[in-house]
């Protein structure tokens, strides 16, 4: 055997080494630790939310004070974890090595992405500091533009300074997978990871953009009374949902299609068979992306918008659903007669699989007109997206950082604690969030925290199932920790798992390629032998 | 032959395709920064079918000669920035740095000019500045100078970045600091940001002033 190059871990040791690295797999590495550190934040902000709606007086906080905590949960959740998470650790971490790359197009715009993330997180910081605000994460007019006596204009800054870091992330990424892929890679024998990654990196580009002006306009408004939302100055309210929606609904793509190519690098490998109808399934990740564009309106269907509207963005919605179930009906072919792991990444899959179904199923209730109207802004929608959005984009994210933290770090993890934690995150997530969905449909509003009495009981078991759900998360921290100073050495493909990255040493060399490989087969190409080293 | 082209940097493995990804990176950007300015033209768009007479009234009251003037400003320079180009790849630098330091003379000629009209909108109570003095007829035309506001500084914002750019280019190949034709690529992703101003402007330029 020849003599591997040192791994990009031991390129070197010092702080400055990492600080000013440009190898994408550090810049992973950093983005885990401070992603991670941001979904502490935003979860602390949760217990607090939960906490305060064990009674249903709601004694813990003031009005203000729950105003603060439920706004800062959401802007930091969905800017500083959901839609960073994925991409920026996974997909920096794997993009290059799956297509055969020694980096990212533009290393240095990488690096650069990750202190305008530093930024914009520093910004929410201070925000936190100074005392939030309260206008909850939609910022909706008039009340973020002339009412709100919280620092909506810091947040707006923080926000718009994080939407760089999205866009030069999803530029680098899309100029990637164009131009580095390894000789012989031709489309369609890009794993669907990268697929997914695509279409994630197109609403990236052009949608981000948009939410960035529509911050500058809710800043100008505030600081010089613009009056471009404001009725009494000839402006309409109204504008603003259709501009922020029209970003934040291909936003939820953005945190779920990177999800939807975890999932599919996970069935694949636990099945260990060919991912089933392939081209559909890279397909409708770009089908996804397009029709994203045109279904904000689902968010304003008692807006007042015109009823012709609201029909035609109802049925739009609904044609989401398509691709959406060709990704579910494709995984569940390729797991049929697959010959199983029971391993933690499939755990996970298996538990987003679940999450995912119920979150659309509904996600198509809310679609209806009719239902929406009744259970628009209660706990239903709460549940709805909190089932896509945590019990999908997080079971997924855990689910990559147990398939890929082998290759990352080099080390084996105990599996049996793997398995655990899936299990105890499934069960805490359902507790917490299908009583969420009767509340919602008995009539619970959102965002109220003093409420009748008769709720309290669903609220307890939503607050239990919430504890549960937090030591779950926690869990990781323990044996992922232990594994990296006291576990065995992982090999290079502990799961006999298809793709490039699993043919470099774990963990990889700086450089990832000694020599840039050729590709001449078709994906998945299952079975492959497994060097047992789990 | 291989003077002619920019060092090769770390992930690629050849000139022409590290040429490639840097054209489709710029043109990535220039699509963001459309979307950016989309947004801004919707708001326009809305406003003026809210408010159609009133809009039209007050984009009468707009100084037409001015922003003709810079309209023919910005499509000069873009012009000389495309000249500078050509030059670039047949590697002359001194028309190169000449064309791109005319360009950026030009761009600092609409701020000035952009400056003075600011200030007669000021003097007749049109500019809605906070502090300032403004009588305006209708709560639309307050609206249509509130975007106009926006809009114009928004630009007036993106065309300063670009004259710096362009300056340093111009500096940079004047000193031989970037040599060419290798920093050719490098001189084109500066002028095709400078065009997108360009462009910008002349689609800003109809929608507020001539929408009478
Ligand atoms: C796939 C990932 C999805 C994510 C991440 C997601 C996320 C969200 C979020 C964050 C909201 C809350 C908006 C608010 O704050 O008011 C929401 C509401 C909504 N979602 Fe989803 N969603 C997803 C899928 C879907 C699908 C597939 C549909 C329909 C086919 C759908 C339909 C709706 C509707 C209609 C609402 C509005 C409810 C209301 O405000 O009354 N969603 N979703
Ligand atoms: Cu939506």
């Amino acid at each position: 055997m020849t003599e591997n190059p040192p791994s990009y871990l031991d390129a070197g040791h010092t702080i400055r080494s990492w600080l000013l690295t440009t190898d994408h797999k550090r810049i992973a590495v950093l983005y885990l630790i401070s992603v991670t550190f941001f979904f502490l934040v935003g979860g602390a902000a949760a217990g607090l939310v939960r906490a305060d709606l064990l009674t249903p007086e709601g004694d813990l906080l003031t009005n203000e004070g729950y105003n603060r905590a439920f706004t800062l949960h959401g802007v930091i959740m969905v800017w500083f974890f959901l839609i960073p998470s994925i991409p920026n650790v996974f997909g920096n971490f794997l993009i290059p090595l799956m297509i055969g790359a020694r980096d990212l197009a533009f290393p240095r715009l990488n690096l650069l992405s990750w202190y305008i993330y530093m930024l914009g997180g520093l910004f929410t910081l201070i925000v936190l500091l100074v005392g939030g605000v309260d206008t909850g994460w939609t910022f909706y007019t008039p009340l973020s533009s002339m009412f709100s006596n919280g620092h909506v204009v810091l947040v707006a800054a923080a926000v718009f300074i994080v939407g760089f870091s999205s866009i030069l992330t999803g530029l680098n990424f899309i100029v990637t997978i164009h131009k580095l892929r390894a000789p012989g890679m031709g489309w369609g024998r890009m794993p669907l990871f990268v697929w997914s990654h695509y279409a994630t990196s197109i609403i990236l580009v052009l949608a981000t953009p948009v939410l960035s002006i529509t911050l500058v306009l809710i800043a100008a408004e505030r600081l010089f009374g613009l009056g471009i939302f404001d009725p009494s100055l000839g402006g309409d309210p109204l504008l603003f949902q259709h501009l922020f929606w029209f970003y934040s609904h291909p936003a939820v793509y953005i945190m779920v299609l990177p999800a939807l190519g975890v999932i599919s690098e996970l069935v694949a490998a636990a099945a260990r068979k060919p991912v089933f109808g392939y081209s559909f399934v890279a397909g409708s990740s770009i089908a996804i992306a397009i029709i994203g564009f045109f279904v904000w309106g689902h968010h304003m269907f008692v807006s007042g918008q015109s009823m012709y509207a609201s029909a035609v963005f109802s049925f739009l919605s609904l044609a989401v659903a398509v691709p959406s179930g060709i990704k579910v009906y494709n995984w569940t072919a390729t797991l049929y007669k697959g010959n199983i792991l029971l391993d933690p990444p499939f755990l996970f899959a298996m538990s987003f699989i679940g999450l995912f179904v119920v979150g659309g199923l509904t996600g198509l209730a809310l679609a209806m007109l009719s239902i929406d109207v009744h259970v628009h802004d209660t706990y239903f929608v709460v549940a709805h997206f909190h089932y896509i959005m945590v019990g999908g984009t997080i079971s997924a994210y855990f689910g990559a950082l147990h398939f890929w933290w082998p290759k990352m770090f080099g080390r084996m993890y105990p599996l049996t604690w793997g398995r655990i934690t899936a299990a105890t995150i499934f069960f805490g997530f359902n507790l917490t969030f299908f009583p969420q969905f009767i509340l919602g449909f008995l009539g619970m509003p959102r965002r109220y925290h003093v409420y009748a009495p008769e709720f309290q009981t669903l609220h307890v078991l939503s607050s239990a199932g919430s504890t549960l759900l937090g030591f779950a998360y926690l869990l990781p921290f323990v044996y992922l920790g232990y594994s990296l100073v006291a576990s065995k050495r992982a090999s290079a493909n502990p799961w006999g798992a298809t793709g490039l990255e699993w043919t470099v040493p774990s963990p990889p060399p700086k450089h990832n390629f000694v020599e840039i490989p050729t590709v001449t087969g078709r994906p998945y190409d299952y079975p492959v032998d497994k060097e047992d080293s789990r | 032959m291989t003077e002619d082209l920019p060092r090769l940097k770390e992930p690629y493995s050849t000139r022409g395709q590290q040429r490639e990804a840097d054209m489709l990176g710029v043109y990535l950007f220039l699509a963001s920064e459309i979307m950016l300015f989309g947004g801004l033209f919707a708001v326009i768009f809305v406003a003026h079918y809210l408010h159609p007479e009133e809009f039209i009234a007050a984009s009468k009251k707009m100084h037409v000669a001015i922003g003709a003037a810079n309209t023919m400003i910005l499509l000069t320079s873009s012009a000389l920035v495309a000249i500078a180009v050509k030059a670039a790849r047949a590697g002359q630098t001194r028309p190169v740095s000449l064309c791109l330091a005319l360009a950026a003379v030009l761009g600092a000629a609409f701020l000035g000019l952009k400056a003075y009209e600011y200030w007669s909108e000021y003097q007749e109570g049109l500019l809605p500045l906070p502090g300032a003095r403004t009588d305006f007829t209708s709560p639309g035309e307050h609206l249509f100078m509130n975007i106009y506001l926006i809009a114009t500084s928004l630009h007036a914002l993106h065309l300063t970045i670009g004259i710096v750019v362009l300056s340093l280019f111009a500096w940079l190949i004047h000193s031989r600091r970037v040599k060419l034709p290798a920093g050719a690529t490098a001189t084109e992703t500066a002028a095709t940001y400078w065009h997108l101003v360009d462009i910008i402007w002349i689609f800003l330029f109809p929608v507020l002033y001539l929408a009478r």
